[in-house]
């Protein structure tokens, strides 16, 4: 009992100033933190723990310091400013970062629609078909960069689309590459299943029999859409459009490979900064917007989430 | 719409939503179908339709020594990603599905965290980190990067499975007098399995055709989506398409297997 209250002083002090007076016999605040610490699940989470604080945490702690460097310093032994936080609004930085959001908006609500009737069609018609759903994860295990090439391929002057139309009605579409329109596909062609899985969870989270009553009440199809459906499946529905806006916010690749850089997004002025102009500090700060924004919104989302009620289906 | 009965009503949504089940999925293969046919026609500039055919893109993909390197550093961040991610993983999934302790709920969130976020901004973090820890770049880096962002996908692979586990078979063990070892080895391991064998084929594929946390960490070394994408951007060959058949049709086959073998051992 090495915190059991003795006749010194020293320790009637602290009896004083804290409210919790240890008894003998009576766990102390150091034994119910080992008691704590000693239990299978704390035990077991220490490990995933400690590759999250030291791999994800950490690097993106690092990251915000650097955001206050003077500009292309290299270490963090400088004293704090607020240059490189000007830098991003004087000299049209935040003009990406704009446009990232747009596309991430565009994208997100884009694939709420093209995703609804799939996740709706696998929990209940398709009765979760093994083949269908491994048809549709395999693309998360393509790397993009194959996949994209795949729809510069598609869609070239005499590629895949253009090559068909001339040869069959002697139509030329040509230009179809290198503009905002296919960019946005490109990014729904890339986050369609980070839509689709989510919101097939929420749509399996509905009971049928909901549905049925009010069908039995004279609920329209629309009503029972709006009513019913939605507001049940809205857990998945939300985990779905917050990762893809967020992977699609800091996405570079579909910019490159199909926009043709007609959009620079956040992510490549980041890139470009870290990279080519070994401006670190600047880089910093861009993704250090990146961050708060991604942070507000999934925290934001998480803390709301019951994720035992989500997962285990019960 | 009251008076439709509901049969049919459902019959016609039905149909409606298959043909645009099938549309999604024209729209997800025709890329990759165009991949396909560029690896295969002679030409070095793809034209549609297609008038030569040739095999010879496939025959300099395999007799390639420097694509041979990139397969290897592939195939090992990959193999190192699977085995120490499932291991973490299992660890942590356990904290996150089966065991009721405070602090849990905080837990399960913060270890989502990494999902939530963009890949190629968590490469430059990571390269920024480890320069701050004087580590260089290289394959080493790699495995860490991808291990930040597949542990937590393999964690939530396995705690699906544990959710459905009940610990009162593991409680039973120990009635009987089994060591902590024995319950695992003999009670918790093979009821999660199916769950296991799922998260290590994620792991496995998603490092595998990882690009944007590659790209920041391999340093010199290069991954297979690495070189492909380098010479998409310059010095592009109809390797490039070859190769990506090539890698597509692993990840295919190893989904295809893991699945036949899944169905195989619940019979």
């Amino acid at each position: 009992m090495m915190n059991a209250p003795g006749p010194s002083s020293l320790s009637k002090a602290r009896k004083d100033s804290e409210s919790v007076i240890p008894m003998p016999g009576s766990p102390t605040r150091l034994q119910a933190f080992a008691a704590w610490a000693r239990q299978p699940g704390v035990l077991l989470s220490l490990p995933a723990l400690v590759v999250f604080l030291f791999g994800f945490l950490g690097p993106l702690l690092l990251v915000i310091l650097y955001g206050f460097m003077p500009a292309r310093s290299f270490g963090l032994d400088h004293l704090p400013t607020l240059e490189n936080f000007v830098t991003v609004f004087q000299d049209s930085y935040y003009l990406s970062f704009a446009w990232s959001v747009g596309l991430a908006l565009a994208t997100t609500i884009i694939l709420m629609l093209v995703c609804w009737p799939v996740a709706y069609g696998l929990s209940r018609i398709f009765r979760r078909s093994m083949i269908l759903t491994l048809l549709l994860v395999l693309p998360l295990f393509v790397s993009e960069n194959v996949r994209l090439f795949g729809w510069v391929l598609t869609l070239l002057n005499h590629g895949i689309l253009d090559g068909t139309a001339r040869t069959l009605f002697g139509w030329e579409v040509s230009d179809l590459l290198y503009n905002v329109p296919v960019t946005i596909m490109g990014m729904v062609y890339v986050y369609l299943p980070f839509m689709l899985f989510p919101m097939a969870l929420g749509v399996s989270m509905i009971p049928e029999a909901c549905r049925e009553a009010a069908f039995d009440m004279g609920a329209s199809r629309w009503q029972v859409f709006r009513e019913v459906e939605v507001p049940l499946a809205m857990p998945g529905i939300l985990i779905g459009a917050l990762l893809t806006f967020v992977l699609t916010l800091g996405s570079i690749s579909e910019a490159k490979i199909l926009g043709g850089q007609s959009v620079i997004m956040i992510a490549h002025d980041i890139e470009t900064a870290f990279t080519y102009a070994q401006n670190w500090p600047l880089g910093s700060a861009l993704s250090t917007l990146l961050i708060l924004l991604t942070g507000v919104l999934v925290i934001g989302l998480l803390s709301k989430l019951n994720i035992d009620k989500l997962l285990s289906r019960k | 719409m009251e008076n439709v009965p509901a049969a049919f009503r459902n019959r016609a949504s039905e149909r409606a939503m298959r043909t645009w089940t099938l549309l999604v999925l024209v729209f997800i293969y025709l890329p990759m179908v165009a991949v396909v046919l560029a690896s295969l026609s002679k030409i070095r500039f793809f034209m549609f339709p297609v008038k030569a055919w040739s095999l010879e893109w496939y025959v300099s993909v395999l007799s390639s020594i420097e694509i041979r390197d990139y397969l290897w550093t592939s195939l090992i961040i990959a193999t190192l990603v699977t085995v120490i991610s499932v291991l973490l993983a299992i660890a942590g999934a356990l904290a996150f599905a089966r065991y009721d302790w405070k602090g849990r709920s905080i837990y399960q969130k913060l270890i989502l965290l990494p999902i939530f976020f963009p890949q190629a901004v968590l490469g430059l973090a990571i390269l920024l980190w480890s320069s701050a820890w004087d580590v260089s770049s290289g394959w080493e880096l790699a495995v860490f990067a991808h291990l930040v962002w597949i542990v937590p996908v393999v964690t939530l692979v396995i705690s699906i499975q544990v959710y459905g586990f009940d610990p009162a078979v593991e409680e039973a063990a120990f009635d009987m007098g089994a060591s902590r070892w024995q319950v695992f080895k003999e009670i918790t391991f093979p009821i999660l399995w199916p769950g296991i064998f799922s998260g290590a084929l994620f792991a496995f594929l998603l490092s595998w055709g990882n690009f944007p946390l590659s790209a920041f960490t391999t340093g010199a070394e290069q991954t297979i989506p690495e070189w492909l994408y380098a010479k998409m951007v310059a010095g592009y060959t109809p390797q490039v398409p070859a190769l990506g058949t090539l890698t597509t049709l692993l990840a295919g086959v190893l989904l295809l297997g893991g699945y036949w073998l899944g169905t195989r051992r619940r019979k």
